[in-house]
């Protein structure tokens, strides 16, 4: 059953016919994923108190209802590291098509993965995994699977990617948390077939994994229309 | 709801005959099925009158028997009418020929059919279809008895979404040697859909291998045929079409980009025990082998081998199905060795594949071939045969069948297929081993085993 919170934030972004990052976020923090600690600031004040909490360095994101790719119009700015760089960043998406905030969340590190959903019409949800970050397109390493999942099946899509090495340590580098990675999958799973009837496609791209936690830095909803 | 009536009918009436036309659909039905098959066939059009000496009824109520099977071949607008006249009569099944339905515009008169049948529980196949063959037993196909290529009664029941890819199957398993059990054209599937059918054919005694032909389920239908094939005790075969049909869809997200509608497809059934056939040559083999074997193999092929070229064909060709051709330990070679003739010996390449060469008679074959059947280092043999070394005799199938029980291991073979060899290729088939025409087809039936999983 769905919480009465996240059938709120979805009640209130049926206008838009997608959810906007901050309410995404909120949602997969309500349904028990890991996020990183966020907050919108539309003010110079706001924004620099904001970063202030959280604590340099921070990653900026454009938030409009207007711009689903935020990448396309450099609406997301990495590795902030004072207030300067976070006050222009907040000039400039001020002058972005339908500007109402801007998020600014913590800086996540780890190995870019994308779980993601697209409700099918002849098979109902797709789960899918794969290697995230902008490039998840042109590489196309992912693995899917009809929901719900169990963690046998979150076992055989990891085992399906041909990254899977980077996964499980790769030259020196620490293995990311596996357990965390299959709990995520299960558990985003079985939040899709709760929202079958509303949802057409999610992306959580990227989840950033690291050996302690899976973490969800960028998520998007695409609603049905 | 009873299929049985559709599949096994002891009485049939074909309705829409025509007086004058004996090439019309209904007709020729009527007439491949009349004092041919074990089954009373019963002509029906409201103008009454004669086919020949058979008296038309003009209405299926006025046959004095009760119909277990109705072949409804009448203009479009007219099939919900007589429909109604079946399910009044107290028909128990029928097959709808006529086209002119969704796929012509006319999406209410199959509304109103599907309506009516549910109501009534009443089965029908089609519209827009060519019914059901069942050798020995019925056959609904409007095409000329003398055109038809009917491969042997066997285990594979084909059920297809279009005519024409199910009739030139049928040519492809007579030439493969594939037996059928059924082949049901189920057109637009308004009513009896795949799901229904695999009910059925999973407990259908004749059927042991169920394969479709696809080109899309209806809204949620996929989800719950793949729930279904899941827990089929039998193994289901998918060929798909319309694969690229979603590929320019501008989409929003990248999981509805990389999950697109073929993506999504493939990734469900696989998931569910499905074994989805690229193509014509991997479903006629998938067919073929899953009729002959019903254990999965985990994929350590051995082959054997009269020729190194073929050989190493085979071993790229495993190599990319996904199969292990594991090198032999030495022991096995040895015993290989041991149990060749002394000429053949010095000659022979015994790694694996174990290539005899062309001087090895019937027994080197069936030497290696045991070695091969009791070693746990291999679970499936491919023999890669080649009929015009001189030391092969017609008896090569038999024996190399008698091994293949012995040691209760699939063996696959490869044969090339012209009139000539027909009787040693029939020595390995009628004796229970697959045979391929190419040596890419025998892997292929290899990948087939490798990818069944048991329930």
């Amino acid at each position: 059953m769905l919480k009465k919170e996240i059938k709120e934030i979805i009640e209130k972004s049926k206008k838009w016919g997608w959810v906007l990052e901050p309410d995404a976020q909120e949602i997969f923090s309500l349904y028990g994923f890991k996020t990183p600690k966020y907050d919108v600031a539309i003010s110079h004040d706001q924004a620099m108190t904001i970063a202030g909490k959280i604590g340099y360095p921070v990653v900026a994101k454009i938030v409009s209802p207007a711009i689903v790719h935020k990448s396309d119009v450099k609406g997301v700015v990495v590795g902030i590291k004072d207030d300067q760089t976070l006050i222009q960043t907040l000039d400039r998406f001020r002058k972005l098509d339908g500007f109402v905030g801007m998020l600014i969340a913590e800086m996540v590190k780890g190995l870019e993965l994308i779980i993601g959903a697209k409700n099918d019409l002849q098979f109902g949800p797709m789960i899918l995994l794969g290697m995230g970050g902008v490039g998840v397109e042109i590489y196309k390493d992912v693995s899917l699977r009809m929901a719900p999942l169990k963690k046998r099946d979150a076992d055989h899509m990891i085992h399906e990617l041909v990254a899977e090495k980077l996964l499980t340590g790769y030259r020196g580098v620490e293995p990311i948390n596996m357990n965390a990675l299959k709990k995520a999958i299960v558990n985003f799973s079985r939040l899709m077939m709760d929202l079958q009837d509303i949802v057409e496609s999610v992306d959580l791209n990227p989840v950033m994994c690291t050996a302690k936690a899976c973490t969800v830095v960028d998520s998007r909803i695409m609603l049905k229309s | 709801m009873d299929l049985k009536p559709l599949f096994e009918p002891k009485t049939m009436a074909v309705i829409g005959i025509s007086s004058s036309n004996d090439r019309h659909p209904a007709n020729v039905i009527f007439a491949k099925n009349h004092l041919r098959y074990p089954v009373e066939v019963y002509a029906v059009n409201p103008k009454g009158g004669k086919l020949h000496s058979e008296t038309i009824y003009p209405c299926i109520a006025d046959i004095p028997k009760k119909i277990d099977l109705a072949v409804i071949a009448t203009r479009a607008e007219l099939v919900p009418d007589v429909m109604a006249d079946c399910i009044k009569a107290s028909a128990k099944s029928a097959a709808v020929i006529s086209g002119g339905f969704t796929e012509g515009g006319r999406g209410d008169l199959q509304d109103r059919m599907v309506s009516m049948a549910q109501e009534a529980k009443f089965p029908f196949i089609g519209p827009n279809c060519l019914g059901v063959y069942v050798p020995f037993r019925v056959d609904t196909f409007f095409l000329p008895i003398e055109r038809m290529i009917k491969p042997d009664a066997g285990g594979v029941t084909f059920v297809s979404q279009s005519g024409g890819i199910l009739v030139d199957h049928m040519i492809k398993f007579a030439q493969q040697g594939v037996g059928l059990a059924k082949a049901i054209s189920i057109g637009n599937k308004a009513f009896i859909k795949e799901k229904e059918l695999l009910a059925y054919l999973t407990k259908d005694p004749t059927t042991k291998v169920i394969a479709y032909y696809i080109e899309g389920f209806g809204v949620g239908e996929g989800r719950d045929f793949v729930l279904a094939a899941d827990c089929s005790p039998k193994p289901v075969i998918i060929m798909k079409s319309g694969k690229t049909a979603a590929g320019n869809r501008a989409v929003s997200s990248h999981t509805a980009s990389l999950a697109g509608d073929y993506a999504s497809f493939a990734a469900a059934v696989a998931q569910h025990n499905i074994i989805e056939a690229a193509n014509e040559n991997e479903l006629v083999s998938f067919c073929e082998v899953l009729s002959s074997y019903t254990k999965p193999i985990e994929g350590k092929i051995g082959i054997i081998t009269g020729s190194g070229g073929h050989g190493a064909m085979a071993v790229d060709a495993c190599s990319l199905a996904g199969l292990k051709v594991p090198e032999l330990s030495e022991p096995t070679k040895t015993e290989v060795k041991n149990n060749l003739a002394e000429n053949i010996r010095s000659i022979a390449s015994l790694s694996n594949p174990a290539d005899l060469t062309g001087s090895a008679i019937d027994e080197d074959f069936v030497a290696c071939a045991k070695v091969m059947g009791a070693s746990a280092e291999i679970d499936c043999v491919i023999v890669l045969l080649l009929p015009y070394i001189p030391g092969i005799t017609l008896d090569i199938g038999v024996k190399l069948s008698s091994v293949s029980k012995q040691f209760n291991k699939p063996f696959i073979a490869y044969v090339p297929q012209v009139e000539k060899y027909t009787m040693l290729i029939e020595g390995f088939e009628l004796n229970g081993i697959p045979v391929s025409s190419s040596i890419e087809g025998a892997v292929l039936m290899a990948k087939a085993l490798a990818r069944k999983k048991p329930c």
